[in-house]
């Protein structure tokens, strides 16, 4: 079965139209990444699917494991399996990452008729992932994000992702701001996280630095809303080489 | 005083936005005297969480060197006021951490008055004010610095929260100064919760009446902190965050 079936998604922000009719498929076990210009409308597709206040949708339709994924609230989507890492991660002051997230994480259990973890067993399960992506479990003892470098709120992305062990994580421009270590951390995390039979993901990006250590089945581009092309890794390294212009035209 | 005092109207400016009505039953108000001898250290909590209508008016005296922790936890009363006559004399300290959460047509006011007769003397204010439906919040604060109270430091914040756009919040903070080599620092704010902090934690699974509680939590936490029973007006307020969030409109 599809896990994610788009089909001539139009959606406006602030009533101006920014995804113009955008079909994309993907399936279980798949890797997928989208490029694509500055304000092509990439973000805007993770937030809609999100289903973030703000952005409306004005035509189409959007799967998602066989439920209209539209019809969900934001945190019923997280419910379903679906994980948006943000290209800006928003600061929560006084909000610490441990309880957000451990009352998160039973927030989406109860809504699938689980058990909740004991606090015992959400800190060995975040301790796990924490050390997965390297990251010092003090950080996540701190508010969300609050001072975190770009780097390090990339990385606390995919800790997250870890944690709520999504079926389909659309990850927005993960690799920005990472150094060079980080980036091949945070490629293993994904790897490690979400390769597997019954997940997927959706890889934002603008280079190829990512795809080198999470290799995508395929390769698509988004412009002006919609997208335009599609093709496998070698898409990639084409774009790489000679452009959005030349590739799309 | 013998003569019982006529009950005051909107015009007086210490009760420019109380309910006038509810302050009839509970009028006349007897003043209650604290006094923290020279030296002494003392603290109270009073937690308002009955729904009755109630209106206390405090004289609170601290002496040469003493220090008095108030905290305020009003969260209940269809009307409640605290009013506050502090007095401080040479190196003496006054703090008040006060939470006022209310939602209905609840009306909620803290007034004080800060009176630094001696060098030295310190004083801070922290007021958080969460408000929704029709709820009323309002804190009035002077702060008056004596002749020779050189060195005085006086601190306020003061913030408000509205969950709905029909609650009303009223901030009116007063310096008046007299003396030399004063710090007083204050702000005043009132504010909606953060959208985009809201979103991050819904698309992680938080159902929108727990992302908010939690920010909320968050956002009057200041108040408590470092309060002998930080603990337990933290639950209070907890318990109680969670009834606004869920009355909102
Ligand atoms: N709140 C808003 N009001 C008006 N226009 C907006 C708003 N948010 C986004 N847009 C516009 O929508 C378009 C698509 O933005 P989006 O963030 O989806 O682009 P993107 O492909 O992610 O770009 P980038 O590669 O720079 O991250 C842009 O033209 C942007 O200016
Ligand atoms: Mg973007």
């Amino acid at each position: 079965m599809t896990m994610l079936k788009i089909d001539n998604l139009q959606a406006n922000v602030a009533d101006k139209p920014i995804l113009k009719g955008l079909s994309l498929e993907i399936n279980p076990g798949e890797i997928h990444a989208i490029m694509g210009p500055n304000g092509a409308g990439k973000s805007t597709l993770g937030y809609t699917l999100g289903g973030r206040p703000g952005y409306e949708v004005t035509g189409g339709s959007v799967e998602f494991a066989g439920q209209n994924l539209l019809d969900l609230e934001p945190h019923e989507r997280a419910a379903a399996g679906l994980f948006l890492g943000f290209q800006y991660p928003v600061e929560i002051p006084g909000v610490s990452f441990v309880q957000f997230l451990r009352e998160a994480a039973n927030a989406q259990r109860k809504g699938r008729g689980e058990e909740p973890y004991s606090g015992g067993e959400f800190l060995k399960l975040a301790k796990e992932k924490a050390g997965l992506l390297k990251m010092d479990m003090d950080m996540l003892k701190r508010a969300v994000n609050v001072g975190f470098s770009g780097g390090e709120k990339k990385r606390a992305e995919m800790v997250q992702m870890g944690i709520l062990d999504p079926k389909l994580a659309i990850l927005d421009e993960t690799d920005s701001g990472l150094d060079i270590d980080a980036l091949r951390i945070c490629g293993e995390g994904i790897n490690s996280i979400m390769r597997a039979p019954d997940k997927a993901v959706l890889l934002i990006t603008h280079y190829q630095r990512l795809l080198d250590y999470v290799k995508p089945d395929f390769v698509h581009v988004l412009a002006g809303g919609r997208i335009v092309k599609s093709g496998g890794p070698e898409l990639a390294h084409q774009l790489e080489d000679e452009g959005y212009e030349a590739v799309v035209a | 005083m013998s003569e019982v005092a006529a009950l005051p109207t909107r015009k007086d400016e210490d009760f420019r936005y109380s309910d006038i009505d509810a302050l009839g039953t509970l009028w006349p108000v007897a003043r209650e005297e604290i006094a923290v001898a020279d030296g002494a250290e003392d603290t109270l909590q009073i937690v308002l969480d009955d729904s009755e209508a109630i209106a206390r008016h405090i004289a609170i005296s601290v002496g040469k060197g003493a220090t008095f922790d108030l905290r305020v936890l009003s969260a209940g009363p269809t009307y409640g006021r605290i009013a506050l006559d502090v007095t401080l004399a040479e190196d003496a300290d006054f703090t008040l951490g006060a939470a006022q959460l209310a939602t209905g047509t609840e009306t909620l006011e803290i007034v004080t008055d800060v009176h630094h007769t001696g060098p030295n003397a310190t004083s801070a204010q922290v007021v958080r004010t969460v408000l929704a439906d029709h709820a009323t919040g309002t804190y009035l604060g002077r702060i008056a610095v004596a002749r020779g109270a050189d060195g005085t430091d006086a601190e306020q914040s003061v913030r408000a929260m509205l969950l709905d756009r029909t609650a009303t919040a009223n901030a009116r903070p007063e310096l008046e100064i007299f003396a030399d080599d004063v710090k007083a620092a204050h702000g005043c704010a009132v504010g909606e919760l953060d959208a985009d902090g809201l979103f991050y934690l819904m698309s992680r699974g938080l159902p929108p009446a727990e992302a908010k509680r939690l920010m909320l939590q968050a956002f009057i936490a200041e108040a408590f902190t470092g309060a002998p029973d930080e603990e337990a007006l933290s639950e209070a307020a907890l318990v109680r965050l969670g009834t606004l969030v869920e009355t909102g409109l």
